[in-house]
């Protein structure tokens, strides 16, 4: 492998980890507050049509993100409606978010295009542009540090920028602020919360929002990256990010690696059938189940272990 | 324990401000259930007021109406003569009440520091408000006696230590009125006195508490009032000096209450239960149970004493079958694993040791069971409850309804769900699934925990009529009347030690409070 | 105490539910401009209408069957196996090497033969993480939702490499042997002298889910496994007092719910199929999940739930079919099922026993 390859394989690694991050991160505030969140590959998936739809339908690339926005969100708010408001079973409430945003999608995608539950591609004002930053063309011939600046990190659309910009946002907003502590708090022990005379319900909606808005991103990038909504197009990248969370145990830049990792792991993936170290063949099926099989690993304690926020997954009744 | 501070100075000077707290006509209803009804009461500025009654009186409902967690169906709180509504716990610490629950309510993974400031911080940044929390947690300290580190994580404090956190949290707050619901239950006698200590200097800054309990000495010992209440109702308030504790527990129950039990003297037969130098360790590596022997015999009840938390269940749960542990057991003279396959706990029935476990709700039942199936709970492969492959239903259903009629279970119906019966009636269809069993021994946690008083007479009179039957048993209770007016032999437990063991004729509440506490003045 | 009947519990509420989700799907039929009494008519015709609707319906309703009981298994334990999906994806891989290793002579050796290599091989791939929930606490969850993922790509690699008949473009196994082929309805029903649609793919299998779902209810309720098996749902710690061994219990309530999943290839791989297909399961696995929850894991209730899933499975193609409707909106339906009935229950359930305890007082 050369270095040019090397290059490449990293720059779609990023591409790969981007959408990845964003919902993982997404999962973070939501599970951080108490509330599992299985529902972040549905909610990716309606946000990636509606702006291939909104985007394709207005030429707008940001009504196109608006509209993913709104619709991850307001997916985000009937899990908080299932799981906060009526107290239901957050694991039910996310499976079945999944299924109607793998149905909603293709029947409404089909009465609006009639392609099958595609929507027609993008042209240039319906994407996200790459942005150059700059210096990147003077410096591309400079050896081994010009292709990595100008490949690796220059050219990437805004979100990608974005995405990784959230990580110490999030970090800092976690640790450093009062809103941080009391969603920390909130997910671990929702009654301290209560009693201190904060609203679980508020902060717990408050989370969930965050994470409609970041899964909308999540969706948008990804209609972006493939120019247009094909049917089922997150192929799991919403289990993906939430093995990413456990495997990042619930920490921002933990986050950042192991959605890179699981990146890397897409991309050798994509670029390779097989791979072959000495006389063992690597297949790419085993490529693609990496991830799982690492979570698996780690949920297991063979790896450290992930210990998940202690209030997650329950719904907050008021004890005496 | 000696504490007098029922200074009538205080009181005279409280007389001309209005009173910290008055409740008027306060009701509240949860379905069919009426937990408080037409309360009116106050208290007066200053002063320590103690609430008592039995479980289920409903003094944990009123003072969660006062915090703000439940509505009052009707009725109106007065703080300060100024009428305030608490529609959440947000106004009530903004009326300068401060709460401190049974159940800690804490953030285990933060800091002492941070849990004070949650939901008390100023502005959107921590650093401030962590700043001035520290300095605020440093006067506080040396004004009540009240030392805790502010950056330890709260799961590595004490319980005694984690309780300060949360009054920490009320006076960081302000409070002016501190509620705190069954502070002791979970404290060492020393850390008791420290609280106390603790009351003390709160009380003497103006402020007033509010203390709930079920526990008669203390509130002989330190409040300056006490109302007691009785299914729902406020049955009375007197001046803590113009009252005794008997007159107190006839208030709380409605009638006489008969503390003795009737029996005869013990007639010890064959060893039944050894044990020696019995250890465990807990999942977080702590040493639960630090080598404890003790012997058993047939037709003796043995108590075991002491502050929750300091063994007794874990000793229980070793010898039941539910905790593994080394060390030697032995059973009528037979060794028992401890650990491995054969230390469970259907292992240890068929041996011959029925349990009575302390949590009936978690343990002793499946409260979504019903009562049938629960008379079947741990004995479902009984050859008598079985035809071949299959569990022969009807047979244990006339079974439950005989047992039901026996042990007095109301209403006898064994397809009624466990969650159903009443406190008492759920502890005895334990006690008949487990008592006809005819054990060896019969190994017994807090017997009438949650029991109304009729149900209590008619347990403790089957608990000796076993004895009497020549059965060997382990009785552990926190409540040291029962423990004295059951047992032939006390022990008392102390740090997962065996602290020394004493014949009830023999000594007394203040001698067994002290080992209790860890002082063991007579070398045994 | 009791704040409403029974039959409101097990039959009012989830009539109400399902009525909710098909008032909604009839508004989304509306929205994207269908007749939503046509599409009702078109699918009720096209599951019930005829015998080869009715071939279809059951041949869908034999798979949820399966898939539900294995969801309602694992439930009793409190454990929620969303691993259907993989369960049955392996037991189709295990009832193929079955089928495939011998020349069967005749079916009735087949059929119970490759019933035990499905139940072994989707018991196998439950019983991963069910150990490692017992004994490593790893949430079963998720990884019952990596095992879907990990068996997906393990049965593709198998057949992309092992299994597919070389020069043959589609990813599938060979044809199973003439020996294996299950007796269809039409079949079946000829001796009796009914004529059943001959290429409606329900075959006897159905018959075996109907069996299973008697079993579960013996199990479940007559047995000291069942019994064992609720009380460690209901509580943990009872359990561990009652001397019930909570690994135990994990382990076999998911071998067995594994199992009833892996059994599902019965139908689908030697019944439809007969040879295996890439992604055979077709997402009925997960419907398992909302065939559980309706049918209040009672095995009448699964049963009922199956079939109703059966039919809005057979309508649906029917629909794509005739109105130009996407079949997935089943999937749609399946959500909303899934999400009224298991998430939002509090919803529905909270107005209807104020009802009653309006009603209550009112009499007396």
């Amino acid at each position: 492998m050369d270095f040019l390859t090397l290059i490449q394989i990293l720059d779609s690694t990023v591409r790969l980890a981007t959408p990845l991050l964003l919902a993982c991160l997404a999962g973070l505030y939501s599970e951080r507050a108490g509330v599992v969140d299985i529902g972040l590959e549905g909610k990716m998936l309606v946000a990636a049509f509606l702006a291939g739809a909104v985007s394709y339908v207005t030429g707008s690339v940001w009504l196109g993100m608006l509209a993913a926005i709104a619709g991850s969100t307001a997916l985000s708010m009937i899990h908080g409606l299932a799981s906060i408001t009526f107290r239901g079973d957050q694991l039910i409430s996310g499976v079945a978010l999944n299924f109607l945003a793998a149905g909603l999608t293709v029947v409404v995608g089909q009465a609006w295009f009639g392609l099958g539950g595609r929507t027609p591609s993008l042209s240039n004002g319906g994407r996200f542009e790459p942005i150059t930053l700059p210096f990147a063309d003077a410096v591309a011939d400079v050896p081994v540090l010009g292709p990595i600046y100008e490949e690796l990190i220059s050219g990437h659309t805004l979100l990608v920028y974005v995405a990784f910009a959230l990580v110490p946002l999030t970090w800092w907003v976690l640790y450093r602020t009062r809103f941080g502590l009391r969603l920390r708090a909130v997910g671990e022990n929702p009654s301290a919360v209560d009693t201190a005379g904060i609203s679980v319900v508020r902060l717990r909606f408050t989370a969930l929002v965050i994470a409609g808005v970041l899964c909308g991103l999540a969706g948008a990038y990804l209609a972006t990256l493939a120019a247009g909504f094909v049917k089922d197009m997150t192929a799991g990248r919403g289990y993906i990010a939430l093995a990413a969370l456990i495997f990042a145990k619930w920490r921002p830049w933990y986050a950042l690696s192991a959605t890179l990792l699981f990146g890397l792991l897409e991309a050798i993936g994509n670029r390779y059938q097989s791979i072959e170290i000495g006389a063992f063949e690597i297949p790419v099926q085993f490529m693609q189940a990496l991830p799982y099989i690492l979570t698996v690993v780690i949920l297991a304690g063979f790896v450290g272990k992930a210990i998940p926020p202690r209030a997650g997954g329950s719904p907050y009744v008021k004890e005496r | 324990m000696e504490l007098t501070h029922k200074s009538g100075r205080q009181e005279t000077a409280a007389h001309d401000l209005p009173p910290a707290i008055e409740l008027r006509g306060i009701s509240k209803a949860f379905g069919p259930v009426q937990a408080n009804k037409d309360i009116n009461f106050s208290v007066a500025k200053g002063t320590i007021h103690g609430i008592i009654g039995e479980n289920g009186a409903g003094k944990s409902t009123l003072m969660s109406i006062l915090y703000g967690f439940y509505k009052a169906d009707a009725g109106e709180v007065l703080i300060n003569g100024q009428t305030t509504l608490i529609p959440d716990s947000q106004a009530a610490i903004s009326a300068g009440i401060g709460m401190v629950f049974q159940h800690f309510k804490l953030v285990e993974n933060f800091t002492v520091l941070e849990n004070v400031i949650l939901g008390a911080e100023d502005g959107a940044m921590l650093r401030p408000s962590l700043a001035k929390a520290r300095k605020e947690l440093t006067r506080l300290a040396k004004e009540y006696e009240l030392n805790v580190n502010p950056d330890t994580l709260v799961e590595e404090l004490s319980v005694g230590h984690k309780q300060r956190v949360e009054i920490l949290k009320a006076l960081y707050r302000h409070a002016d009125i501190l509620i705190l619901d069954e502070p002791t239950g979970v404290l060492t006698p020393a850390e008791a006195d420290h609280l106390f200590r603790i009351f003390d200097g709160l009380k003497k800054q103006g402020k007033t508490i509010i203390l709930i309990t079920h526990k008669l000495r203390e509130i002989m010992d330190i409040t300056d009032t006490v109302s007691v209440m009785r299914r729902g109702e406020m049955t009375a308030t007197v001046k803590t000096s113009e009252t005794s504790p008997e007159h107190l527990a006839e208030l709380m129950v409605g009638r006489k209450v008969l503390l003795e039990v009737s029996k005869t003297p013990a007639r010890p037969g064959a060893s039944v239960l050894e044990v020696e130098n019995l250890r465990v360790v807990d999942e977080d590596k702590v040493e639960r149970l630090k080598g404890v022997s003790l012997q058993l015999r047939a037709g003796e009840i043995l108590g075991i004493a002491g502050v929750a938390g300091n063994g007794q269940s874990e000793l229980l749960e070793v010898l039941a079958g539910m905790q593994t542990a080394t060390g030697s057991v032995r059973l009528n003279g037979q060794e028992l694993d401890l650990t491995g396959a054969k230390s469970d706990a259907r292992t240890r029935r068929k041996k011959g040791i029925a349990h009575v476990p302390e949590d009936r709700h978690d343990e002793g039942l499946i409260l979504e069971f019903s009562a049938w199936e629960n008379i079947a709970f741990g004995y479902e492969d009984d050859p008598a409850y079985n035809k071949g492959m299959l569990m022969d239903n009807a047979a244990l259903r006339a079974e439950t309804h005989a047992k039901m009629e026996r042990f007095d279970v109301r209403p006898p119906h064994p397809r009624l769900e466990a969650k159903n019966f009443s406190g008492g009636n759920q502890q005895k269809i334990v006690l008949a699934r487990e008592i006809e069993r005819n054990p060896d021994l019969l190994l017994i946690g807090q017997p009438t925990r949650g029991v109304d008083i009729g149900a209590i007479e008619f347990i403790h009179q089957r608990i000796v009529e076993l004895r009497d039957q020549g059965k060997a048993i382990l009785l552990v209770s926190v409540e040291l009347d029962e423990i004295m007016s059951l047992s032939d032999r006390i022990a008392v437990m102390f740090d997962g030690q065996i602290m020394g063991e004493r014949r009830p004729e023999e000594t007394d509440e203040k001698e067994l409070g002290l080992l209790m506490a860890g002082i063991n003045r007579k070398a045994n | 105490m009791q704040k409403m009947p029974k039959w409101a519990d097990v039959a009012l509420i989830p009539l109400i539910n399902i009525l909710i989700a098909f008032t909604l799907s009839g508004l989304i039929i509306w929205a994207i401009g269908g007749d939503p009494f046509r599409a009702l008519k078109t699918m009720v015709t096209g599951s019930f209408g005829s015998t080869n609707g009715w071939g279809y319906t059951l041949y869908y309703t034999t798979n949820f069957i399966f898939t539900g009981l294995a969801v309602a298994t694992a439930y009793q334990a409190r454990l929620f196996n969303i691993g259907g999906e993989g369960q049955a994806m392996l037991g189709g891989l295990g009832v193929a090497l079955v089928a495939l290793s011998i020349d069967w002579p005749h079916w009735a050796i087949a059929l119970p033969a490759a019933a035990i290599g499905g139940a072994a091989f989707g018991a196998f791939w439950a019983v991963i993480p069910a150990y490692l929930q017992a004994k490593r606490g790893s949430h079963i969850v998720i990884t019952t939702i990596m095992f879907n993922f990990i068996a997906s790509a393990l049965v593709g690699y198998l057949l992309l490499n092992f299994l597919k008949v070389p020069g043959n473009m589609s990813t599938e196994s060979a044809g199973f042997p003439a020996g294996t082929n299950l007796p269809t309805f039409s079949d079946m029903l000829a001796p009796f002298g009914i004529t059943f649609a001959k290429n409606a793919p329900a075959n006897i299998s159905f018959l075996v889910a109907l069996a299973c779902a008697f079993g579960y209810w013996l199990l479940i309720w007559h047995t000291k496994l069942g019994y064992q098996i609720r009380a460690f749902g209901q509580s943990e710690t009872g359990a561990i007092y009652a001397g019930i061994n909570p690994v135990r219990i994990v382990v076999i309530t998911m071998v067995i719910s594994g199992a009833l999943a892996g059994m599902m290839a019965l139908n689908n791989v030697m019944g439809e199929a007969e040879r295996l297909i890439d992604n055979a399961v077709e997402g009925a696995g997960f419907i398992g999940i909302a065939v559980a929850l309706m049918g209040r894991n009672h095995p009448v209730g699964i049963v009922l739930a199956a079939l109703l899933f059966g039919f809005l499975f057979q309508g649906g193609s029917e629909l794509s079919l005739w109105e130009g409707i996407p079949r997935e909106l089943v999937v749609v339906i399946q959500g909303l099922v899934i999400l009224l009935t298991g998430a939002l229950d509090n919803m529905v359930r909270g107005p209807v026993e104020r009802l009653f305890l309006m009603l209550h007082k009112g009499e007396a």
